[in-house]
C-alpha cells in the first residue's frame, strides 16, 4: 500500500454504539489506537470487516464503523476464512483474546496461521477470562488464583507468540494496550504484511487481573524492561545502556551492558530470521526484557492467493458448460425404443 | 421387483430365458474389488436399457484383515425391464468369492436361488476365519439353494498367465473374470467394458489386456459350462423409459450437481466448506473438481470450521454450503444457531448414518430427523428437506438453494448413506428446464437514509442481504440478540419476544411457498396412508403397489418438506382411517406428525443398518388392514 493522504478521519471509524467495557479496561486504549490508525491505512471503511469470537475483546466490531461480524466462541478465524476466500478484496481483521483464540479456538488459530490467510489478527492477552468473571485462562501464570483455581493454577501457561511461530506464522508482533506511540506502527506493519499478521497485545483487565503486566508496562519500569525491536537496528533497551548478544558457545542470548556507544557485540534485529525471532520470543521475562514490536516478518504466499491462482490455473480456458457437466460419464440416449451408447 | 427369475420358462434352442427383473449380489473380501465389479455391471445394465437400483454394502474398515466376515464387501443390484424402485429384497444370484462372503450373505439368497462360489478360496484357513467348522460345500447345509462351486481363482490365473503378472496381481483380475461370467449370464455386450478397462489402465496396457482376458475367459466359461449345470443364460429386456438423455448417478454425484445448479439459479458463486466424514465425503470430492462452475471448496480443520467458513462466505455474498453426517452435524449445532440468528443463507447436507456417536459409519439410517428439526439450543427453527433417491438429490439440492436464498435461512438437507452410494438411471434435465431465482443484494439505505439490515420483506419475512464492500451500508451483526430493525445488540425483553416470534413465523411461513402434499399412489382419502420420508421411498412404493394389486385401499404419501411440513398435510392425513409411518429409526417422523396433527400415526421401525424390505412393509400394511 502506498503512503497516501488519509481519506477518512479517526472519528469516522467509530460507531454511535455505547462502548461497554469496564471503565479503565485496556480495551479502550486499543480501540483508540486502531481507530487512529485506520485512516493511515488508506483502505475504505466499506471494504473493511472486523470479525470476532466471544469474550470482552470480541465486542470490538460493534465499535468500528466498518462491516462487522461478532461470531461464536473461538470460531472467528474460520468465519474470516470463508469471508476472505469469498471476497479476497476485503480487508479482514480478527479480534480475539487468550481464551477465545488459544483455548476454545486454538485449533482454528493453528490452521489459520498454517494456511497464512491474509488477515490481521489482534490477540488481546489479559491472561484471564473476563466476560465469564475471572477464571484462569490458557495464558494465566502458574499459581494464578481465580474462582476455578482457588488454590492457584497448577497449569503451565501457553506463550502466544511461540504458539504462532510453531503454527508457521509469517508475521509475529507484540505490543501493549497503552503503547499509543508504538501500536499504530505495529498495526500498520501488520496491515502491510500479506498473510496472517499475528499481533499479541498485552491488555490490562483492570477487574480480574489488574496490573499483571506492570513489571514492564508501568511507566517506571518501561525503559528498563521494554525492548522495541526494529529491523536492521541493534537490539537495545534501557535507553541504549543494555543490549542483547548471542553467546556463541552456549547458543543463548545474554544481556550486555553497553560501554559508551559501543554496540559491536549487540545483535542486529533481523525480522526475517526465524531462529532469532524464536530467541526473542522465548527469552524469559525478568532476566531479560520483554521483546516488543515486529519480532518476525517473512512473507510467503497467502492462502487466498494460492487458492485463486490454483483456480485460475486449473480452470484455464475451460468453459463452464452445465449441460455437458450433467451428461458427463457413462450416459445414453433413449429415442423412442432405440438405445445407443454415447 | 425381482420375482420373475425363478419362474422363467425353460431355456429353449439355446435362446436365453426371459426374466422381468433380477437381483444379483456380488460379495467378496474388501480387496476383491466387488464394488468395482458391481459398478461396472451397473453400467452394463444401464447400457442395456434396464431400469435398476443398487445397494453397495461395504465395511467400515478400510482394509479389514483378509478373509474375515467383517471384511466382506458386497454390492447388490436389482435390474429389470419393469420399474425398479429398490435394490431388491432377496438376491436371485449370489456371487461369493470366499467363505466369509458366503457365510454373511447366503441367508439372504432367495430359496432356490443360485450361489456361484470360488472354491479356490475355500482352504482351511479361510474356512476357519469365516467361522466354518466344516466346509459348507461338503455337507448339505446349502441344500435349499442351487450351488455352482468351482475354482474361479485357478480359472483366472490360467486366463492371465500369458501376461506374466505376479500371483497377487493375477488374482486381482478375479473380479473381472466374475464380471465376464455375469455379463454372459445376462446376455450383455462386453465391448463397453473392454473399452472401460483400456481407459482405466491406459498407463499400463499389460494390466488392461490381462483384465480383458479375464473378463473374456469368464464369459467363455459361461458359454461352455452351461450344459447340464445350474448355470443358465437370461435376457432382461430394456425397460420402457421416457425418451431422453440418461446417465447413472449416485446420490453423492447428483447432490453435488444440484448444488451447482442451485447456486447458478440463484446467480451466486458457491462456497463449500466441509470436513471429511463417511458417508458424506463424496459430495466434497465431486465439487472439488468443479472450479470452473464458480465453486470454491475448502477442506476445513474440523466440522465447526467447515460450517463457520460457509457462514463467512454467505456473509460475504456467496452461497455457503456445508456437508457432514450426524456426528459432524452435532458439532455444527452452535454455528447453525449463529446462521439462524444472523439470518444468512446456508445449505447443510446431512448424509445420515447409523448412530448414536460413531455408530455405524457405513450403514444407513434415518435417525437424525429430531436433530435436524429440533437439535439446537434456543428456539432455533430452520428448514429441513429430505431426499428420497439418488436422482432426487438433484431436485432437492436446488430446492434447498432456493429456500435458503429466498428466505435468508439455513436449510438442512437430509439424505443418507444408502442414497449417497446407490446408483440409478437418471434422465438428465436440460439447463433450460429450470426457473432461476436470482438474489438481490441490498445496496441502498431506506427512504429515511437508514441502514436496516433486519428490515424485512412483508411476504416472506426475508431480511436484507448486504454484502461487505457495499459503500454506505456498513453494519454489524452477530450472535447476540438483534434489535428488530438495526440488528444492533438488544437485550430488551419485548425485542427478544418479537425476534423469536419473527424467526418462527418466517420458517412457518415457508409452508406457503412450497407445493402442497399429494399422495404418490392411491386416493387422497381412504383406509390407510403409508407416510414415509427419505430413502424408504422405493420400498414403500412397491409395497403399496402390491397391496393395491391385492385390492387393499392404501395410499403412499412421501414427504420432501420435513420442516415446515406442507400446509395441507394435516388435513390430508385426517382423510385416512389409519396412518402407518415406516422409518429407519425408532419413530421420529411419527412423533412429529402426532405432535403437529394430533393423529394416531403408527410406527414401523427398523434400525439394522439395512434398508427396509418391500415384504416387511407389505406385511405391516396387511397387519393394519387385516
Ligand atoms: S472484565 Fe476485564 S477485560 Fe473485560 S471489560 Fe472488564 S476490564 Fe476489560
Amino acid at each position: 500500500m502506498n503512503a497516501m493522504t488519509p481519506i477518512t478521519r479517526p472519528d469516522e471509524w467509530a460507531t454511535d454504539q455505547e462502548v461497554r467495557w469496564c471503565p479503565g479496561c485496556g480495551d479502550y486504549a486499543i480501540l483508540k489506537a486502531v481507530q487512529r490508525t485506520m485512516p493511515d491505512l488508506g483502505t475504505a471503511r466499506e471494504n473493511t470487516v472486523f470479525v470476532s469470537g466471544i469474550g470482552c475483546s470480541s465486542r470490538f466490531p460493534y465499535y468500528m464503523e466498518t462491516y462487522g461480524f461478532h461470531t461464536i466462541h473461538g470460531r472467528a478465524p474460520a468465519v474470516a476464512t470463508g469471508i476472505k476466500l469469498a471476497n479476497p478484496e476485503l480487508d479482514v481483521w480478527i479480534v480475539t483474546g487468550d481464551g477465545d483464540g488459544l483455548s476454545i479456538g486454538g485449533n482454528h488459530m493453528l490452521h489459520l496461521l498454517r494456511r497464512n490467510l491474509d488477515v490481521q489478527l489482534l490477540l488481546f492477552n489479559n491472561e484471564i477470562y473476563g466476560l465469564t468473571k475471572g477464571q484462569y485462562s490458557p495464558t494465566s501464570r502458574t499459581g494464578t488464583r481465580s474462582p476455578t483455581t482457588p488454590f492457584g493454577s497448577v497449569e503451565r501457561p501457553l506463550a502466544p507468540c511461540a504458539f504462532a511461530m510453531g503454527a508457521g506464522a509469517r508475521f509475529v508482533a507484540r505490543t501493549i494496550d497503552t503503547a499509543q506511540k508504538n501500536m499504530p506502527e505495529v498495526l500498520k506493519r501488520a496491515h502491510a504484511h500479506k498473510g496472517t499478521s499475528f499481533v499479541e497485545i498485552f491488555q490490562n483487565c483492570i477487574v480480574y487481573n489488574a496490573d499483571v503486566f506492570a513489571a514492564f508496562t508501568e511507566k517506571k519500569n518501561a525503559a528498563d524492561n521494554q525492548l522495541w525491536c526494529v529491523h536492521g537496528q541493534p537490539l537495545l533497551f534501557a535507553g541504549g545502556a543494555k543490549g542483547l548478544r548471542l553467546n556463541h558457545e552456549t547458543v543463548e542470548l545474554e544481556v550486555v551492558d553497553i560501554a559508551v556507544g559501543d554496540t559491536t557485540e549487540v545483535l542486529i534485529h533481523d525480522e526475517t530470521n526465524r531462529v532469532q525471532a524464536q530467541f526473542l520470543i522465548d527469552m524469559p521475562f525478568g532476566p531479560f526484557p520483554m521483546a516488543l514490536g515486529v519480532l518476525y516478518c517473512d512473507p510467503a504466499t497467502s492462502f487466498e492467493v494460492a487458492v485463486e491462482s490454483q483456480r485460475n490455473r486449473v480452470v484455464g480456458d475451460k468453459v463452464a458448460d452445465f449441460n455437458a457437466l450433467l451428461r458427463k460419464g457413462q450416459s445414453w440416449e433413449i429415442k423412442a425404443k432405440e438405445l445407443r451408447a454415447v | 421387483m425381482a420375482t420373475a427369475f425363478n419362474d422363467v420358462f425353460e431355456t429353449q434352442n439355446n435362446q436365453p430365458a426371459e426374466a422381468e427383473a433380477v437381483v444379483v449380489r456380488f460379495a467378496g473380501d474388501s480387496g476383491d474389488g466387488m464394488q468395482l465389479t458391481g459398478g461396472q455391471f451397473t453400467l452394463s445394465s444401464a447400457l442395456s436399457g434396464n431400469d435398476f437400483a443398487t445397494f453397495p454394502d461395504f465395511p467400515a474398515e478400510i482394509r479389514a484383515p483378509q478373509g474375515t466376515t467383517f471384511g466382506v464387501s458386497a454390492f447388490q443390484i436389482n435390474f429389470g425391464s419393469v420399474d425398479i424402485e429398490t435394490a431388491g429384497d432377496e438376491p436371485d444370484v449370489l456371487v461369493a468369492m470366499n467363505p466369509a462372503a458366503l457365510r454373511t450373505n447366503i441367508q439372504s439368497l432367495k430359496k432356490g436361488g443360485l450361489a456361484i462360489i470360488d472354491t479356490g478360496e475355500f482352504g482351511a484357513r479361510n474356512l476357519a476365519k469365516a467361522g466354518y467348522a466344516v466346509n459348507p460345500l461338503t455337507d448339505d447345509s446349502l441344500a435349499q439353494w442351487q450351488i455352482l462351486a468351482f475354482d474361479i481363482s485357478a480359472q483366472t490365473l490360467a486366463a492371465v498367465k500369458p501376461f506374466g503378472l505376479g500371483n497377487k496381481e493375477a488374482l486381482r483380475c478375479k473380479n473381472m473374470w466374475t464380471l465376464g461370467l455375469a455379463l454372459w449370464m445376462f446376455d450383455r455386450d462386453r465391448a463397453p467394458l473392454i473399452a472401460w478397462l483400456q481407459s482405466k489402465f491406459s498407463k499400463n496396457p499389460v494390466l488392461a489386456q490381462a483384465n480383458a482376458a479375464a473378463l473374456n475367459a469368464g464369459h467363455a466359461y459361461g458359454e461352455t459350462a452351461e450344459i447340464g449345470g445350474p448355470l443358465k443364460q437370461y435376457h432382461v429386456d430394456a425397460a420402457v423409459a421416457e425418451p431422453g438423455y440418461y446417465r447413472t448417478v449416485t446420490g453423492g454425484e447428483s447432490l453435488a450437481l444440484g448444488l451447482v445448479a442451485g447456486a447458478k439459479l440463484a446467480g451466486l458463486e458457491m462456497f463449500f466448506g466441509s470436513y471429511p466424514i463417511t458417508p458424506a465425503s463424496p459430495i466434497l470430492h465431486n465439487l472439488a473438481r468443479l472450479k470452473e462452475f464458480g465453486v470454491t471448496t475448502f477442506q476445513a480443520e474440523d466440522e465447526i470450521a467447515a460450517i463457520c467458513s460457509a457462514i463467512g462466505a454467505s456473509y460475504a455474498g456467496q452461497l455457503g454450503v456445508t456437508s457432514s453426517s450426524g456426528p459432524g452435524i452435532a458439532l455444527k449445532g452452535e454455528a447453525l444457531g449463529l446462521a439462524i440468528i444472523t439470518e444468512l443463507p446456508l445449505v447443510i447436507v446431512n448424509s445420515q448414518r447409523g448412530g448414536p456417536s460413531t455408530g455405524l459409519p457405513t450403514k444407513t439410517e434415518q435417525s437424525d430427523l429430531y436433530q435436524a428439526v429440533y437439535g439446537r439450543n434456543g428456539d432455533a427453527p430452520l428448514i429441513v428437506l429430505a431426499t428420497r433417491a439418488p436422482s432426487d438429490c438433484f431436485d432437492v439440492a436446488i430446492e434447498a438453494c432456493r429456500l435458503a436464498t429466498q428466505f435468508m435461512t439455513p436449510v438442512m438437507v437430509l439424505t443418507d448413506g444408502y442414497i449417497a452410494n446407490a446408483a440409478e438411471p437418471w434422465r438428465v434435465p436440460d439447463r433450460a428446464e429450470f426457473h432461476a431465482f436470482p438474489v438481490d443484494f441490498d445496496a441502498e439505505p431506506d427512504a429515511d437514509g437508514r441502514v436496516l439490515p433486519y428490515a424485512r420483506d412483508p411476504q416472506t419475512l426475508r431480511r436484507k442481504w448486504i454484502k461487505p464492500g457495499t459503500p454506505g451500508m456498513m453494519h454489524r451483526i452477530g450472535g447476540i440478540e438483534k434489535a428488530i430493525d438495526t440488528g444492533h445488540i438488544n437485550y430488551e425483553p419485548a425485542n427478544h419476544q418479537a425476534m423469536t416470534d419473527i424467526r418462527k413465523a418466517k420458517i412457518d411461513g415457508v409452508a406457503n411457498f412450497i407445493p402442497p402434499q399429494a399422495p404418490e399412489i392411491g386416493n387422497s382419502k381412504g383406509r390407510l396412508a403409508v407416510v414415509g420420508w427419505g430413502s424408504t421411498y422405493g420400498a414403500i412404493r412397491k409395497a403399496v403397489q402390491r397391496a393395491r394389486a391385492k385390492g387393499l385401499d392404501v395410499s403412499h404419501i412421501h414427504i420432501r418438506h420435513i420442516w415446515p411440513l406442507p400446509a395441507n398435510l394435516g388435513e390430508l392425513l385426517r382423510g385416512y382411517d389409519k396412518v402407518l409411518v415406516p422409518e429407519m429409526n425408532t419413530g421420529q417422523l411419527k412423533t412429529v406428525l402426532r405432535d403437529q396433527y394430533l393423529i394416531d400415526a403408527r410406527p414401523l421401525n427398523k434400525v439394522s443398518g439395512h434398508p427396509f424390505k418391500i415384504a416387511e412393509i407389505e406385511a405391516a400394511i396387511d397387519g393394519m388392514l387385516g
